[in-house]
């Protein structure tokens, strides 16, 4: 894991560690993601005769996009089933926030064949598209290779990775998984942006209105949602996809909210 | 006949093997990589394996990573590296390969880096993160322009694999000596030797040996068994540590020197 990541997800990090895990720091390149899957990487291949790689996310060389795809899908098939059983149809859209877009792919995938369920992705534009301080990599990246897998990419005119940003740890990651390239391609998904602040403002919202506290990364999900609701009719349903719990960013947003803690 | 097929003819006429040094463009800068391939070339080089910086080498270990982040920071671009070896190229006739990863490459444009590279006098290109299987992208635009496409062979490459990339290689075969990154682990040249000459038995071009090579003696012990011999780390380190000072060139004859005489003398 990256320092980096390690300072910001510290409670992750702490549970990790509870549950018997050993946490090595990476402090190369950015010391995030990216940093981490390259040491993660070139430790697989030092070890690759006793060691098994796994990643978190459908990005990589392939088989993973595909197997962390097919393992996530779960999320989409019972979210599909309990749709049918809850509202007797499916949703008018689903949206699930985008990193390398493990569970916006699980989301998505058992939804791909039903062609009237609009399927949205968000990225986190961190700072603003414009700012260059950014992780929308479908939005805003071009096409190259990283990781074993060709996709949507940040990188600068010569090819060189470029650092992202997003104040979500997950979402930091100039890539994307390659089946969201080619969802975005073939014009079957959409990609959306969501800034900092607009997550921020998501997460405090429906901390307070439903109780729930969600994670920062699906909080940008939470945030097109919110966007998205009040252009469509009474009886449109969306499900979004809550990634995970805000309890690993309390010191993330209380920092943003210039409390101490 | 290309470059790399005749150099290794010739030494082979000789009975003696290549040595390959490799060292990253840009680092610390592409003036001083300029100096450094003619002393390398004047100090026993055979072929020079020149690498494309990049931002995140995968398959590199600290030592090579550090030095990419130097070429980066003295702000070299691929480019650039074709410009410096266009210069090169007018003082000398050594095969010089371009090793790196494919993002750079395929940002450049695969046609137009093709014709760039031959145009500047790139002999091969040599990518790590690029399958044989993914090169269909790049490869016709190479060979169209008469450079080779080298693969990489592994200890964990299995048999039937190792057949028909052998089979299908060009310029010469890359051998990994280990499961690893670059500069990672010492090599053990008693446990590749086998290894090596079973590949030898299914292609028609050199096989060379790298990772983990870096001294005279370790040099002169694959040179035993393998056509050419490639050092790295163990020569980036030496630039890392040299830096600007005027003691750089020396130093890395010095070193050139003593590898050249092991692989000189390997039997
Ligand atoms: C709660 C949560 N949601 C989403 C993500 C983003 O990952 P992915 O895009 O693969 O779903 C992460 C990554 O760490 C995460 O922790």
């Amino acid at each position: 894991m990256g320092t980096e990541d390690i300072r910001r997800q510290s409670m992750n990090v702490f549970r990790m560690k509870l549950l018997g895990a050993k946490v090595h720091g990476v402090t190369s390149g950015t010391a995030t993601l990216k940093d981490a899957m390259n040491d993660a990487l070139r430790h697989w291949v030092t070890h690759v005769r006793d060691t098994f790689y796994v990643i978190g996310t459908v990005a990589g060389p392939h088989p993973y996009p595909q197997m962390v795809r097919d393992f996530q899908s779960v999320i989409g098939r019972e979210a599909r089933e309990q749709m049918l059983e809850a509202v007797g149809c499916l949703p008018d859209a689903a949206v699930a926030c985008v990193g390398g877009g493990s569970n916006a792919m699980g989301l998505f995938y058992p939804f791909v064949e039903d062609k009237a369920v609009r399927l949205i992705g968000v990225e986190a534009s961190g700072l603003g598209i414009a700012s260059g301080k950014h992780a929308a990599s479908i939005s805003a990246g071009s096409v190259g290779v990283l990781h074993g897998n060709k996709t949507y990419l940040l990188q600068d005119g010569d090819g060189q990775i470029q650092h992202a940003h997003s104040i979500s740890a997950g979402l930091d990651y100039p890539g994307v998984g390659p089946e969201h390239a080619h969802l975005h391609d073939i014009g079957r998904a959409e990609y959306a942006a969501i800034s900092d602040d607009e997550a921020l403002a998501a997460f405090k919202m429906l901390t307070e209105m439903e109780g729930i506290i969600p994670a920062l990364e699906s909080s940008h999900a939470i945030a097109e949602v919110i966007k998205m609701a009040p252009q469509m009719n009474k009886d449109q349903i969306i499900l979004v996809c809550l990634s995970g719990r805000g309890d690993k960013d309390m010191h993330t947003v209380a920092e943003a909210m210039g409390i101490e803690l | 006949m290309s470059r790399i097929a005749e150099t290794m003819n010739a030494l082979k006429q000789k009975r003696t093997k290549a040595l390959v040094p490799f060292l990253t463009a840009g680092d610390p800068d592409l003036a001083t990589t300029e100096a450094l391939i003619h002393v390398l070339v004047e100090s026993g080089a055979d072929i020079i394996e020149l690498g494309i910086p990049f931002s995140d080498p995968m398959a590199d270990g600290p030592t090579i990573q550090l030095a990419s982040e130097r070429a980066l920071a003295a702000g070299t671009t691929l480019k650039g590296v074709l410009e410096l070896v266009a210069r090169v190229r007018r003082r000398t006739n050594v095969p010089i390969v371009l090793m790196g990863y494919y993002n750079p490459v395929l940002c450049y444009g695969t046609t137009a880096f093709a014709a760039d590279a031959a145009a500047a006098g790139v002999d091969g290109v040599l990518l790590v993160d690029l399958p044989p299987e993914e090169a269909q992208e790049l490869q016709p635009h190479l060979r169209r322009n008469g450079l080779d496409l080298i693969t990489l062979l592994a200890p964990t490459t299995p048999p039937e694999r190792m057949r028909a990339l052998a089979g299908a290689a060009e310029g010469y075969l890359y051998y990994v000596s280990m499961t690893g990154v670059t500069g990672s682990q010492q090599v053990n040249p008693a446990a590749i030797a086998d290894a090596v000459r079973d590949i030898q038995a299914h292609c028609q071009v050199p096989v060379a040996v790298g990772f983990g090579i870096t001294t005279p003696v370790d040099a002169k012990a694959v040179a035993g068994f393998a056509d050419a011999v490639v050092v790295g780390s163990a020569l980036v380190n030496i630039i890392a540590a040299a830096g600007r000072s005027p003691e750089l060139l020396n130093e890395v004859r010095a070193f050139m020197t003593a590898l050249s005489e092991g692989v000189r003398t390997a039997e």
